[in-house]
């Protein structure tokens, strides 16, 4: 038997972290559980973090967003705040499972469990997105481009959980666009997405990118080079090919039973294609 | 662990180890077969139980997080002796075959009535899509749900 605990808040949380040997934290349950069912993993104890509210919630700090790890995609998705300034991660966010696996599922174990297929990472890379990890006895923040360190690895040190992840909206970015490929509509785990952010000037003019692709490489992948493509155009055909030859070279793509390597590389480029339905009419 | 929570309107407690989970407590302590296992994994939806009124998968939690909640499950939905309101549209459509997916998609599709009293059949398809079928093909239980919508069917359900 596993003893499961069910902290009501942080003091209770560490107390239970404090524990030899230490119990492996989870939330939603919908990733872990899984893995526990299928044996890839077999902690001693565990601890859910889904009665925590120091964990959860949506609020403005600081000029941007503080999310809560242990905020489930449906309240999210829900969320006044979110919709209103961060339709990206709203967009991505809607595609991700099906509406059971969103209630339960939260932010914080879709960035933990660090697949490359994780819908919300494109978006909160392109955002440029920062984990806040606590333990105890300490509180640091970093980049969530340096927190993941592969897949399914993360910085966090044992002692520590992620408390949330902040994100500061540049509000001058007119285009917030998230594509999935995926094999059907609901429960697909993505084959190769894109999350990009622009601002396109009245005359048509492409003065700043963001671009990340998910599932096409161990981490989320970004491409300086795609982006530079972009700066000073507009969004033409021409344009776009060219920046998509460059996401081509940048992408290291895997086969697997969804799809080979190679049509995954071909539609990293070619989902930025669909940026041209951007243009300003 | 001793772990007090609500079923299908009811107090109730259960002696049980905390790491087991909560499709195998209701089928097997509360002898609540109308929770299915289909997968065990997620991907199917026949385990839904309904969480403080939101459909949540009885194979991905655990007992101990059943503390406090309030649990619906296809057995409570319906008034004594009677039927639920989409228990009945889905008998007039002919959204039933085996009926191993039904007490799932009932209970989604009365989530979702809850929160928006006439969707529309893209919602009801959305609402409904984490939940398999081996045999209707859908379209009939997306006319069921659609049905009872019509007909009002939150205004009916009991609480
Ligand atoms: C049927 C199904 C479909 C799915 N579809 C998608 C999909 O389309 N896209 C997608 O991206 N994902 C998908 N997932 C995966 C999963 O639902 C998401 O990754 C989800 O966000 C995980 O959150 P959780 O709270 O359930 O994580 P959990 O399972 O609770 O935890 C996941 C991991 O993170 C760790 N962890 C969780 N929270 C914390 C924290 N605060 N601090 C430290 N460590 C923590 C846990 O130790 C564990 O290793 C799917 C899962 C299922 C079952
Ligand atoms: S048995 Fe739980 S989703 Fe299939
Ligand atoms: S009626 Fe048989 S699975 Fe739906």
């Amino acid at each position: 038997m596993k003893e499961v605990f069910l902290p009501g808040n942080l003091e209770e949380l560490w107390r239970a972290l404090e524990r030899e040997p230490a119990p492996r934290p989870y939330c939603g349950g919908t990733d872990l559980l899984v893995h526990l069912r299928s044996g890839k993993t077999d902690p001693d104890a565990l601890v859910c973090l889904e009665r925590i509210p120091e964990l959860s919630g949506v609020r403005e700090e600081e000029g941007g967003l503080w999310i809560g790890a242990a905020t489930t995609h449906a309240r999210l998705l829900d969320d006044p705040l979110v919709r209103a300034r961060l339709p990206l991660l709203a967009r991505a966010l809607s595609t991700l499972g099906s509406p059971p696996v969103r209630n339960m599922g939260t932010i914080g174990g879709n960035i933990c469990t660090a697949s490359p297929a994780g819908d919300t990472l494109p978006p909160l890379y392109a955002l440029d997105g920062e984990v806040e990890l606590r333990s105890r006895d300490s509180s640091r923040r970093m980049p969530l481009r340096r927190f993941i360190t592969g897949p399914g690895e993360t910085a966090l040190r044992p002692d520590e959980i992620l408390a949330g992840v902040r994100v500061t909206p540049d509000g001058t970015y007119n285009v917030h666009h998230f594509e999935k490929i995926g094999i059907r509509r609901a429960m697909a785990c993505s084959i190769a997405s894109l999350a990009a952010l622009l601002r396109v000037s009245s005359s048509g003019e492409i003065e700043a990118a963001r671009l990340a692709w998910g599932s096409v490489g161990p981490t989320v992948v970004v491409s300086g080079e795609a982006e530079q493509a972009l700066l000073g155009k507009r969004l033409t055909r021409d344009v776009l090919e060219d920046a998509a030859e460059r996401a081509r070279k940048a992408v290291s793509p895997i086969d697997d039973v969804r799809a080979s390597a190679a049509y995954r590389r071909e539609v990293s480029g070619n989902l930025l294609l669909r940026l041209m339905e951007h243009r300003p009419l | 662990m001793i772990i007090g929570f609500t079923l299908n309107g009811k107090k109730a407690t259960v002696d049980t180890r905390p790491d087991r989970r909560v499709v195998d407590v209701l089928r097997e302590d509360f002898g609540l077969t109308g929770v299915k296992e289909g997968c065990g994994t997620g991907e199917c939806g026949a385990c839904t139980v309904l969480v403080d009124g939101e459909p949540r998968l009885g194979c991905l939690m655990l007992a101990v997080q059943m503390e406090g909640r309030d649990l619906v499950t296809i057995e409570g939905l319906a008034p004594e002796g009677g039927l639920h309101p989409l228990q009945e549209a889905f008998l007039e459509c002919g959204a039933v075959q085996c009926g191993f997916c039904t007490p799932g998609m009932v209970l989604a599709g009365s989530a979702l009535l809850k929160r928006k009293a006439s969707p529309g059949r893209a919602e009801i398809r959305e609402a409904i899509s984490g939940h398999l079928c081996r045999c209707t093909g859908y379209q009939k239980i997306v006319d069921a749900v659609e049905t009872a919508a019509a007909r009002g069917g939150k205004k009916e359900e009991t609480e």
